[in-house]
């Protein structure tokens, strides 16, 4: 039978996106249809005095208007997306949820005041210029460490500080360790806050049918199923009566996982209250201020060696930016604690997290999801722990990797699925060893590094593994049913953002059942179809919604062979499905077609044997007991301007083991999309905020996401260490391009500047900050 | 971010326009090529109740050559059309090389000469090489003509010797004179950005081959564009080297400029910038100024 | 190709300058509307002729998102008014082929897997049309600054350029 899965497909979906033909949410047209703009908050920190409407409301082609007053009792904050876990003792955990329009006062920029519904959204925006609102500015908490100090202005004023979260976890004894070292490095570790900018802005189309009491929602969310669940809870409508589309979503990488926002709750409840389909697009300038952000953290860590250079043990005291609220819970600093020994085995490790309540917009994972500052802290201590050991950095850390036989390898942490860390199998060495192999690692650092700088370049190279934690529950689900005319529907709950699930998907179903992509539609994030699962996000959809799919495909399979076996007289062993029929084995004229045997199995009149059921048809979920951890090694060689600090990658190589692939075409153009995002984090994208916690670059022009001309081309090979998780043996890779690229950048250029000394604790990056970091050095010595 | 809402008028004759625009003074705005005004709408940054669209203006868009050789430029012209014009490859070979650096192609379809010139944006390539080639603006009204030599014309950031009932409608540019070099360098985080600094220059060699002008014209330095005086007077007479070169892009970055710090680069970084770019401008224009003599 | 009504995008506003009559040509269709002056092209094509495929990224003439064709030249359709486009032609990326009959460039980013959520990629294309016009043997070089001023999130490009090169491979037999 032919093999689907690990060949390079191409996309199903591919023609109707190329011809403008794909529904995007802001495609959506309804008759009667209105739309929104929101009166923002331009304080990042105000009482809110009062708000007067009545200009706005006389403008013509305004319909209505709405502020937390005008919503009375229908006003309340949250929901809360993730809770905080249960697990572990001593942890202080305040829950201030997100609201759908600020009361008593604003607690970020952009935090939206005043929702206007008009004809159309240019007199909407015309209107909310009309709306006088009376602030009383208040002290603003810009800074996460002057946050704690005593005195520090409060962003929520019911709680007794600026503290969101405190925890403190760890594994072995520490304090032991620190006794018995002969090395103890300590860095303070600065990482600053990006966006995911995803080429489309956020976006809602509400559609209340009053005569049929049913609401349709289409919603530019990673998490379709939980929307509707929580609008439906909270408007007081049945989970039926509420369907929620995702569509064709342009780009989620994380901040469309966050649900549910405030726009999320009020178009609905705006669209029922006044009986007509009301639309919502968030524009550009918005989405720096209304969608969530991430990624500010400051480390103080302390790494413990023996002067042989094996780890003893890690230790970070650490504070995490969560923005005006916490509704995300603990996953991006826990996330961060996963990955903050890397791939390395170190006995004893201890951290504290304080999680910060600032005057910014909330923070809620995005690709990487805390991972990439976790991985940043490790790969830093250990290359300046290289320095002082006078060791090789790679061979420093072939020297504590964690071995292949020490799978399933327990990290005695919790993890951000609320569960003790585990990696689940790995298989280091030969990662790190081919990526080295495919730069020419020791070359470059024998022969062509020393002869381009005697040359008098400027370059620098890094080699960086990583470990990913992927594939987290709790679970997803997949329904597939064979139709008379052959074609094969698919259902499943979690959406889709780009990925190529359409496709990658699909060719776990034609493993099974023989059939050709093209005649396998899949249908995702649409909770008409589907109505169980949580959504795409962590780098799960391949791994959860992909077993799942995988299963439910072989209780068709079953099906199939059993219905077949009956009707071609045939024992099951000796039927083969391929090309769309179900063929006795050498007697290809005894055959029938799949469509055929739907039809058969879905008789109109006539008896059936008690306990069948109808047609070819399986619905099956898929739960992981824990998550499955990729990993991966990213190369570099960069060379730097030395007079303008200008950077450019010369080469650049990724090694990735995300176990069983699915299909290497869109496997590698997520690898490349990750990277690309991943140099952006390192060297072009930061969120520059002022000491009034004003956003100083909210736009496309000064917030610099890389183009073609700053992603190299990228090399990358694939390992293949199963998963002994699931049945695919697959983990998740959506984020594995971005998680080691600001550590890399860090190491290649403390490479290229290793005469100076330049040693780089921070993230972001760029020429300027590089060049002032070189000054610095400079008048040190 | 939709636009607020204006009067609009297209008229498709000079003298239709400065009529609209003498009627309204300043509650008017010239819309040109629309790609730095129609950005500044759709944020608000920008509310003028009225919009005069010159795009239907005909006689606004020609390249000319001049009676002495130079250079003769409608201010409706188009970026894509200066690019690809042989006159001004000929004429203005500065222009013809920084062309491919001004933001992105599909910005030059619309964007023109004369809107970048009137916007006078202080990180503009036009700008400074406008002064750099020792242009010459016309600004019409109803009164009649004004001229303005570029180095006079930018006052601030985005503020010119326009007002408001004017419209800048052409440019001229001299012949170049023999023995001229030219180069354009700039620094930008990404290909199209604006410059983090840049340097425009111009400079002629004497028969002995020492400079006898240099026009080092700097830009995203500050308000507007800034001659290096300094520099140039160090250079005058003097024979190019490496080491004059080093010692005038010294000057320029410490004397001629006082850089401002913004998000996108600090004052020590931009003056560092400086530094580098016009010693490689000095280089570039000499060498081609060789070049033109062979 | 049939005229589609779209939404209604006309307001009543006491302060206005009255609606413009509008003659457009849009992938070989002409169109009459009356618009008012400050509606972008963009929109006009999007939600006053249903043309959807054109997307909308950031609405200050970066991303590129929005490039469509006017006069065979690539433009940001967000940094125009639809009245600029009076007596114009504009080809959008439905003029440029169908899901049953894709153009060379469309069917070469299907087949070298150039898009992933297909947001920019309309964009993209529409940016390409006159570039491989003009560069038919286009370099890796070449074909990344002609797509710079393209913003995509989820690519990482090079896909995209694999297509480009083989859009120009097709085109020239």
């Amino acid at each position: 039978m032919r093999k689907y899965i690990g060949e390079r497909i191409k996309r199903n979906e591919d023609p109707r996106l190329l011809t403008g033909q794909a529904l995007f949410v802001d495609d959506v047209d309804l008759p009667g249809m209105l739309h929104a703009a929101f009166l923002r908050s331009d304080y990042a920190h105000a009482k809110l005095l009062s708000i007067d409407i009545t200009q706005a409301l006389q403008r013509p082609g305004v319909v209505a208007i709405y502020t937390a007053e005008l919503m009375g009792d229908e006003w309340q904050p949250g929901p809360p997306n993730v809770s905080p876990p249960a697990t572990v003792e001593d942890i202080t955990f305040h829950s201030r949820t997100q609201v759908p329009l600020a009361k008593d006062k604003v607690r970020h920029v952009g935090e939206s005041i005043a929702i206007v519904i008009a004809e159309n959204r240019y007199i909407a925006e015309d209107a909310v210029e009309d709306i006088l609102v009376e602030f009383e500015p208040l002290e603003v908490v810009a800074d996460i460490e002057k946050a704690l100090e005593p005195g520090a202005p409060l962003v929520h004023d019911d709680l007794p500080s600026n503290l969101a979260c405190h925890m403190v976890q760890g594994r072995g004894d520490y304090l032991a360790a620190r006794a018995s070292a002969d090395v103890i490095i300590q860095r303070k570790i600065d990482i600053d806050r990006g966006a995911a900018a995803a080429m489309e802005n956020r976006g809602i189309v509400a559609n209340w049918d009053a005569k049929s009491q049913h609401l349709t929602i289409w919603d530019t969310t990673q998490a379709p199923i939980p929307i509707r669940n929580g609008v439906a809870a909270r408007l007081g409508l049945n989970q039926s009566q509420v369907r929620v589309i995702a569509p064709f979503i342009g780009g989620g990488f994380g901040p469309k996982m966050m649900m549910h926002y405030p726009e999320e709750i009020l178009i609905p409840w705006i669209s029922v209250k006044l009986g007509k389909p009301v639309k919502w697009i968030e524009d550009r300038r918005e989405n720096f201020f209304a969608t969530t952000q991430e990624r500010r953290q400051v480390h103080d860590a302390e790494i413990l060696l023996t002067k042989d250079g094996k780890i003893l043990g890690l230790s970070h005291k650490f504070l995490h930016d969560s923005g005006a609220y916490d509704p995300y819970g603990l996953t991006i600093p826990l996330n961060t604690e996963s990955h903050a020994c890397g791939a390395y085995d170190i006995p004893n490790y201890y951290s504290d997290l304080t999680v910060v309540f600032t005057n910014k917009m909330y923070t809620t994972p995005i690709r990487g999801a805390g991972r990439p500052q976790g991985i940043f802290l490790i790969e830093r201590m250990l290359d300046i722990a290289a320095r002082e050991l006078n060791m090789d950095p790679l061979e420093l850390r072939m020297r504590n990797l964690i071995p292949p036989e020490a799978f399933p390898y327990d990290r005695e942490i919790i993890d951000q699925a609320f569960a003790l860390l585990t990696f689940d199998s790995g298989n280091y060495r030969p990662a790190i060893e081919k990526a080295a192999e495919m730069i020419d690692y020791q070359h470059f650092i024998q022969h062509e590094g020393p002869r381009l700088r005697a040359e008098g370049k400027t370059v620098g190279i890094g080699i960086i593994p990583f470990v990913e934690t992927t594939g987290v529950g709790p679970y997803e689900g997949a329904r597939i049913t064979i139709e008379p005319s052959g074609k094969v529907n698919v259902a499943t709950g979690v959406g889709t953002q780009g990925q190529g699930h359409f496709t990658s998907f699909a060719q776990i179903v034609a493993e099974q059942l023989g059939v050709d992509i093209l005649d396998i539609n899949l249908v995702t994030g649409d909770s008409a179809d589907f109505h169980w699962g949580t959504g795409t996000f962590a780098s799960r959809g391949a791994v959860v919604a992909g077993n799942a799919i995988h299963a439910s495909a072989i209780r068709v399979r079953e099906k199939v062979l059993k219905l077949a076996s009956k009707l071609l007289e045939t024992p099951e062993e000796e039927l083969e499905l391929e090309d769309g029929f179900v063929r006795v084995a050498d007697v290809p004229r005894l055959s029938i077609s799949l469509g055929d045997l739907a039809a058969e199995a879905n008789p109109l009149r006539g008896a059936v044997e008690p306990g069948t059921e109808p047609g070819l048809e399986a619905t099956a979920y898929f739960g992981p007991k824990s998550g499955a951890t990729a990993f991966g090694v990213h190369a570099m060689i960069l060379e730097v301007d030395p007079e303008t600090l200008m950077v450019e990658i010369k080469r650049y190589v990724v090694v990735e083991d995300c176990g069983t692939v699915l299909n290497p075409l869109i496997l590698d153009g997520q690898v490349h999309g990750g990277v690309a995002m991943g140099i952006g984090n390192a060297y072009y994208e930061q969120l520059i905020f002022d000491e009034n916690a004003q956003l100083l670059n909210a736009s496309l022009a000064d917030y610099l996401i890389p183009t073609a001309c700053e992603v190299p081309r990228i090399e990358v090979a694939h390992l293949e260490t199963r998963s002994p998780l699931n049945p695919l043996g697959t983990k998740g890779a959506g984020e594995a391009g971005a998680i080691p690229v600001p550590a890399l950048f860090a190491q290649a250029l403390e490479n290229a500047f290793a005469a100076q000394g330049l040693e780089i604790l921070e993230m972001p990056l760029s020429p300027n900050r590089l060049f002032e970091l070189l000054k610095e050095k400079e008048s040190d010595v | 971010m939709k636009p607020p809402p204006f009067d609009y008028y297209n008229p498709t004759s000079v003298g239709e326009a400065l009529t609209h625009l003498a009627e309204h003074g300043y509650d008017a705005k010239a819309l040109a090529g629309g790609q730095s005004l129609i950005p500044m709408l759709n944020f608000r940054l920008a509310q003028p109740a009225v919009l005069v669209d010159l795009n239907r203006i005909a006689d606004l868009s020609f390249i000319r050559e001049t009676d002495d050789g130079g250079l003769h430029l409608g201010a409706m012209t188009r970026h894509y059309q200066v690019e690809n014009d042989p006159l001004v490859a000929e004429k203005a070979p500065l222009i013809a090389e920084a062309m491919p650096q001004i933001a992105t192609t599909q910005i030059r379809s619309r964007g023109t000469f004369g809107g970048s010139i009137a916007h006078a944006d202080p990180s503009a390539e036009l700008v400074a090489i406008s002064v750099a080639l020792d242009a010459e603006f016309h600004l019409r009204s109803q009164s009649g003509i004004r001229k303005f030599k570029a180095e006079d014309f930018f006052l601030g950031m985005f503020t010119t010797q326009l007002d408001p009932e004017e419209l800048l409608v052409e440019i001229t540019l001299p012949p170049l004179p023999a023995r001229t070099g030219w180069a354009l360098q700039e620094i930008a985080r990404r290909p199209h950005d604006f410059a983090l600094v840049g340097v425009a220059a111009l400079v002629t060699l004497n028969e002995l081959g020492h400079i006898q002008e240099s026009r080092i014209v700097l830009f995203s330095v500050g308000d507007g564009p800034v001659m290096a005086l300094k520099a140039r007077a160090l250079l005058q007479g003097q024979s190019p080297s490496p080491e004059l070169f080093r010692a005038a892009a010294e000057t320029a970055s410490m004397e001629d400029v006082d850089p401002t710090s913004d998000i996108h680069a600090s004052a020590s970084y931009r003056r560092q910038l400086v530094r580098v770019l016009t010693r490689q401008a000095l280089e570039r224009s000499v060498e081609r100024a060789h070049a033109r003599v062979k | 190709m049939s005229e589609i009504t779209g939404v209604n995008v006309y307001p009543q506003e006491k302060k206005m300058s009255g609606l413009y009559q509008l003659s457009i040509t849009v992938n070989d269709t002409e169109f009459q509307r009356e618009v008012d002056p400050r509606l972008l092209l963009s929109d006009f094509l999007r939600h006053e002729l249903g043309l959807t495929g054109t997307h909308i990224g950031c609405e200050h003439g970066v991303c590129g998102a929005c490039t469509v064709l006017f006069d065979g030249l690539p433009v940001r359709s967000c940094l125009m008014f639809a009245v600029q486009a009076d007596g114009h032609q504009v080809q959008t990326v439905e003029g440029l082929g169908t899901v049953d009959d894709l153009h060379v460039i469309q069917q070469a980013f299907h087949d070298a897997h150039g898009l992933q959520c297909g947001f920019c990629t309309p964009g993209i294309l529409m940016t390409l049309v006159p570039f491989l016009e003009k560069n038919p043997r286009p370099s890796e070089d070449q074909i990344r600054h002609a797509i710079s001023g393209n913003i995509c999130r989820c690519t990482g490009y090079q896909h995209i350029v694999d297509a480009v090169k083989l859009a120009a491979e097709n085109m020239n037999q």
